[in-house]
């Protein structure tokens, strides 16, 4: 891939902690477009979108939106089969 | 949850970068590789957030104390301000510590790659500075890719840490290099294979620079040999993070 404007899901650590109890940068996640399964760490992240953008890193896929307003926030998992987060 | 921190001590590491000493509350401590988020808000409400490094291990002695380094972004919108303004005994909102991936600890297996680009060498000086505190001896090495010898970050602490027999620090310059030092140029194969752990070592390799540098340093070391999930990475940008 040429564009390189991304970040990765660590960047995306921040924002997901207020949303979940457990850290998901070292959550396995399948991607819903492609099949491929990676940590999400490895996501492209961007942040120059409305809010926060994760894209599967084999497919380009929308895996996960982050989008923060003054007092409620959007999480949209529609590209993600699931999440695998190990037990702590 | 964001907390507010106070700035204890501000310590110019180059031109471009400065590293901050925090104060934090309730720090519940963190694991070297670890990052936080830094939200500033302007006097009419517009807020922007960045995520940062920690540039320090923790240890029990120095519980609530943690050290950012910041490199300046050129027009960025959070970093001038912490770079050339913000100031000991001023308050800093932050968020974290967050992330479990891109981390070392001491009890995990096998030898221990550092690649960094630029600033990407702020997480890997915590985790050699967590080597260091936890008296490890696991074999670590650093590649650490800079412009310039004016770029370095952590000069006389990379000093320090290159005289343990455990840790070895190999820098690499991309446009001017110190008398004596031949070579120019970025990181490429040759590097790679004379300096870097060999793909049966077992090592665990951790590359942080900015996103061409990641990919670039990702791709030499898979098609080296290396086991892509023993590469772990971190990334950052002109635009800093969420």
């Amino acid at each position: 891939m040429s564009e390189t404007n991304y970040l990765d899901g660590n960047a995306a650590a921040g924002s997901l902690s207020e949303l979940f109890a457990v850290d998901l940068t070292s959550a396995i996640a399948q991607c819903n477009g492609c099949g491929r399964t990676s940590v999400f760490a490895e996501a492209h992240v961007f942040v120059d979108a409305p809010g926060m953008v994760a894209r599967c890193p084999g497919c380009d896929s929308v895996l996960l939106r982050v989008v923060t307003r003054p007092n409620d926030t959007y999480l949209d998992l529609r590209g993600l089969t699931y999440l695998r987060v190990p037990n702590s | 949850m964001w907390q507010v921190a106070t700035v204890t001590g501000v310590r110019r590491e180059t031109e471009t970068a400065r590293t901050i000493e925090l104060e934090v509350p309730d720090w519940p401590g963190h694991v070297a590789g670890q990052h936080l988020d830094v939200r500033l808000t302007a006097p009419d409400g517009y807020r922007a957030s960045r995520s940062y490094s920690i540039a320090s291990a923790w240890t029990a002695s120095h519980s609530s104390t943690i050290e950012l380094t910041v490199e300046q972004v050129p027009r960025g919108e959070v970093s001038p301000y912490l770079v050339d303004v913000l100031n000991v005994g001023d308050p800093l909102e932050i968020r974290g510590p967050v992330g479990g991936w891109f981390v070392w600890k001491p009890e995990q297996d096998g030898p221990v790659q550092l690649i960094g680009g630029g600033s990407g060498v702020v997480p890997l000086r915590a985790m050699l500075r967590a080597h260091a505190s936890a008296g490890s001896t696991t074999p670590f090495r650093l590649l650490y890719s800079v412009r310039r010898p004016e770029s370095v970050i952590y000069v006389s602490d990379l000093k320090e840490l290159a005289s343990s027999d455990d840790v070895d620090v190999r820098l690499v310059y991309t446009r001017d290099a110190p008398a004596g030092e031949p070579r120019v140029g970025r990181i490429d194969a040759d590097v790679i294979s004379e300096h870097a752990f060999k793909p049966g070592d077992g090592a665990t390799t951790y590359v942080c620079g900015p996103t061409p540098f990641v990919e670039t340093v990702a791709d030499l070391l898979v098609a080296a040999g290396h086991d892509p999930a023993r590469v772990r990475t971190e990334r950052f940008g002109p635009t800093g993070g969420p």
